[in-house]
């Protein structure tokens, strides 16, 4: 009983403790000042991994998404004769709600999980302490470009998904279902707002993206350099960047929409 | 792949991202170039808003011309004040109008109607409404009519 007792309390004090390392590690990343001539080509080749090849998952997602809001929708505002209102309903979901939140859990399985396992290999190849051996930061010159890259990728990915979910609500509404084109567009343009919808959506994912890419390069950077502790390191990654996005998308919710 | 290469392909994303913006902007949220003009704020106080919320609409025979901007109560009355910008090309209207709550439809949402008046001078930036009609209660109506008044 006491053992358990010693064992919650010392499962405490390691939370906390991989929580000021995560910190630290964070700090450590962020003060290297970036150098232009060698960090940007790094970068760019970042953006393209985590970015652009997860374009095609985005936009399928997006697609079907809205797709499926727009029939749900029809479905429900039909029996109340007001299925006029699908645009606005499908557009506030997708941009306020969806858009970041189910890009970012897509971004954590496809994007941060390759992230852990390829920093975690690099661990266990011993290849960032040669680096380090050489005179070669491994925190500026492999771990910042990642960061960086997730953080901006996410927003730029959530606006594509939001537009690609709007596009596919209206195939679905008003190609399909004959929603009246002119007031799928009207009440949508009625309803959001661009700073108070748009923008704030835009903000959760920067959010979003900054905790999704800070979780997977540092599971990466502090796994264990073993096959299994990789594998664990890249479940822990999508699991934590889960959690932590959902718990934060309430958060950020509340903070934006809750004034009622 | 080259530098170059992944360089553009990156460069095309971020142009994605951006039109992307742009069309959320434009198309999704009607924000316009001309939504940037000019506009004057008038006054309305009500006993009852009803439903009505800030960035509601403002209609002239089913015409938008502007929208909510607050609703506050006012202590000394106990009304509701409720001012309302107006965009700036409609500067006429008649000083005896009224602010009317309106329904669109049965249950749809609540919106503030101006009734033109019939008098030749107008309402200027911060004047307030002579005369005002609340916001139909249908419970207070059955209840009216149940009670007989």
């Amino acid at each position: 009983m006491i053992d358990r007792i010693a064992s919650l309390g010392h499962s405490g004090v390691d939370f906390i403790i991989s929580f000021g390392h995560a910190g630290r590690f964070l700090a450590g990343v962020l003060s290297g000042v970036p150098r232009p001539a060698t960090g940007f080509p790094l970068l760019m080749k970042q953006l393209y991994s985590v970015g652009v090849l997860s374009l095609a998952i985005i936009v399928v997602s997006g697609l079907f998404i809205g797709m499926v809001l727009g029939l749900q929708g029809y479905t429900i505002l039909s029996d109340f004769g007001s299925e006029a209102a699908i645009g606005q309903m499908i557009a506030l979901t997708l941009v306020r709600e969806l858009g970041p939140v189910v890009t970012a859990l897509l971004f954590a399985g496809r994007a941060g999980s390759a992230l852990t396992a390829e920093i975690g290999l690099m661990k266990a190849t011993e290849q960032l302490s040669s680096m380090e051996m050489m005179g070669v930061d491994p925190l500026r010159r492999v771990i910042a470009p990642r960061l960086w890259a997730g953080f901006i990728a996410m927003p730029v990915l959530a606006i594509i998904f939001s537009v690609v979910g709007i596009w596919g609500g209206m195939l679905v509404g008003v190609e399909w279902l004959g929603v009246f084109e002119g007031s799928y567009w009207g009440n949508m343009q009625a309803s959001v707002d661009f700073w108070d919808d748009v923008i704030n959506g835009v903000i959760k994912s920067v959010a979003f993206g900054f905790v999704c890419a800070w979780i997977a390069v540092y599971q990466g950077y502090d796994c264990v350099p073993t096959s299994a502790g990789i594998s664990s390191a890249t479940t822990k990654t999508v699991v934590y960047s889960s959690l932590a996005v959902l718990g934060l998308d309430f958060v950020l919710t509340a903070v934006m929409f809750g004034n009622f | 792949m080259t530098q170059r290469t992944t360089d553009i392909t990156v460069g095309l994303f971020m142009l994605a991202g951006l039109a992307a913006l742009l069309f959320l902007a434009l198309q999704v949220s009607g924000l316009s170039p001309k939504s940037a003009k000019s506009t004057y704020t008038i006054y309305a106080d009500f006993n009852d808003t009803g439903g009505i919320t800030p960035r509601g609409r403002v209609s002239m025979a089913g015409v938008t011309v502007g929208s909510i901007e607050s609703i506050s109560l006012n202590k000394e009355t106990f009304q509701a004040r409720v001012a309302m910008s107006i965009h700036g090309d409609v500067d006429n209207i008649p000083a005896d109008s009224a602010a009317v709550i309106r329904t669109s439809g049965l249950l749809g949402e609540q919106y503030i109607d101006i009734s033109i008046g019939g008098e030749m001078d107008s309402l200027k930036p911060g004047d307030t409404f002579y005369s005002t009609q609340s916001a139909m209660n249908i419970e207070r109506l059955i209840s009216n009519f149940a009670s007989g008044k």
